[in-house]
């Protein structure tokens, strides 16, 4: 009798000691909300680590941190995906999230990106690569694919194509074009098999410093300014506003210029 | 409507599934009906696409493509292009990913056969080759046409390897599934919205054409 009634309850009691450790793992990210979610460029792949570091050396504070292309965060913010904060890599994404009522505040330039050309250690281009180059590059065939970031929807993509424009490319060069789904894939492109990429200035400081390649900066005149907006979302909270205000301050700014964005406040 | 995108991914299914099949049929024999040490481990490499991430294989076709590496190194001075973005490194991906929906269907047909039937067939004096075509075909092409349409219609719908070592270039590796991908990310839903319905009611009808034949194929037999 006794076994009887307490046999059933081995089961359970396996249950029990099986479900208790996962409900503790699952439970983990309902904790972690204090924490804000931000959505952030892919444009910033590099920088935001060590700002946000330094908002937490600063405040105490953290934030999770997710990316994506501008366009994919933007959909994603329209479709409720619960982030209290947006960097993007342009205004017309901003703009979406204003105009659907989503956001807290008016948007806000934080850094200023600029473009290069970079040119892969086993290019046929020459090493130090030379902007006059580009045109005969392309005449005479050494420049095969030159990979940029989707000028649809890319912010980086579209300065690219402006560049192309200017240069009076865009035409000639159709055909050869590699489009990467952001700009850090176009970067992925240009250093797995493309003879080069007009790629952002913060990845190409780091491709150069771990001697993947050599990279020029293409004038700013050449294309439309790689402002980068932010904007808090509805339900953006104390830390998420605390970490909005941060990247205006000089430290984070600092930052930014360190990893090749200018900023809005002009270096001491 | 972006129609070369579509053309392009009918082309490059087209040629997966030309490519694929015929290999694949000697290979599903091989497993359905051989027996050998290393089976467990053969069979365990054509199922694993089905797992992997297309990260995964997207990475490591990046890595294989590279004009530093051995295959991509060849094929560069072969010839002269390069192996990473282009058709034919899409194919050579495809074909890949694919290995799976080509065998596995195959290999079923082929271990549902009786091996007296074989035996018997050649007992009565008809060569291998003959067999094939007379005594197997008939049996397996329900499993053969299964295989080649699952390929056929995996590969319109393949998305995440194609993404990563495709290079979204016009006419050349900017699919479908990319082209769709690529109107969403622009806001553009109404492109979006006819690319997917196309699609959607593409490899609809591919699958049902699975099923009503393989439906009709049991009819007769019990």
């Amino acid at each position: 009798m006794q076994n009887a009634r307490s046999d059933p309850s081995k089961p359970a009691r396996f249950w029990l000691a099986l479900i208790l450790p996962m409900w503790v793992v699952f439970a983990i990210p309902v904790f972690a909300a204090d924490k804000p979610l931000i959505a952030v460029a892919s444009s910033l792949n590099g920088v935001i680590g060590p700002i946000s570091q330094g908002f937490a050396l600063h405040t105490g504070q953290q934030v999770r941190v997710s990316f994506g292309a501008s366009g994919s965060l933007t959909r994603q913010i329209v479709q409720g995906a619960p982030f209290e904060l947006f960097l993007s890599a342009d205004k017309s994404y901003v703009d979406i999230l204003i105009d659907n009522g989503l956001a807290a505040t008016s948007s806000e330039i934080y850094a200023t990106g600029r473009l290069v050309l970079f040119v892969p250690d086993n290019s046929p281009l020459p090493g130090n690569p030379a902007l006059a180059e580009l045109p005969s590059a392309l005449e005479d065939g050494r420049l095969q694919r030159l990979a940029i970031a989707n000028p649809e929807h890319a912010p980086y993509g579209r300065a690219a194509r402006d560049a192309l424009q200017f240069l009076g490319l865009w035409q000639t060069i159709q055909g050869k074009l590699l489009f990467g789904e952001n700009v850090a894939q176009a970067a992925q492109f240009t250093t797995s098999g493309a003879d080069a990429g007009i790629v952002s200035l913060s990845i190409a400081q780091d491709l150069a410093s771990s001697g993947q390649g050599t990279y020029i900066l293409l004038p700013e005149s050449w294309h439309q300014p790689l402002h980068h907006y932010m904007v808090l979302l509805s339900p953006a909270g104390k830390v998420a506003r605390a970490f909005y205000d941060y990247l205006k301050q000089s430290g984070a700014q600092q930052i930014f210029r360190k990893f090749g964005f200018s900023t809005p406040t002009p270096s001491q | 409507m972006d129609w070369l995108a579509f053309s392009l991914s009918l082309q490059l299914a087209a040629w997966t599934t030309i490519v694929l099949i015929p290999i694949a049929v000697v290979v599903a024999r091989v497993i359905a009906w051989r027996r050998f040490a290393a089976k467990g481990f053969i069979e365990a490499l054509v199922a694993l696409p089905l797992v992997l991430p297309p990260t995964v294989l997207g990475y490591y076709m990046l890595t294989v493509f590279s004009k530093n590496s051995l295959l991509g190194g060849a094929y560069q001075s072969l010839f002269n292009q390069s192996l990473a973005f282009s058709f034919e490194g899409l194919l050579l991906a495809s074909l890949v990913i694919n290995i799976p929906f080509a065998i596995q269907p195959m290999q079923r047909a082929f271990e549902a056969m009786p091996g007296e039937l074989r035996e018997a067939a050649w007992c009565s004096g008809l060569s291998r080759w003959q067999t094939f075509l007379r005594i197997e075909f008939p049996l397996a092409w329900t499993g053969i046409l299964t295989a080649a349409v699952l390929t056929f219609a995996h590969t319109l719908g393949e998305f995440g390897v194609v993404l990563m070592v495709g290079g979204n270039i016009p006419g050349e590796t900017k699919t479908i599934a990319i082209a769709i991908y690529d109107r969403v990310q622009a806001f553009d839903d109404r492109q979006a919205a006819t690319m997917s319905a196309l699609l959607l009611m593409f490899s609809f009808v591919a699958i049902g054409v699975i099923y009503f034949v393989n439906d009709r194929f049991k009819q007769r037999f019990h």
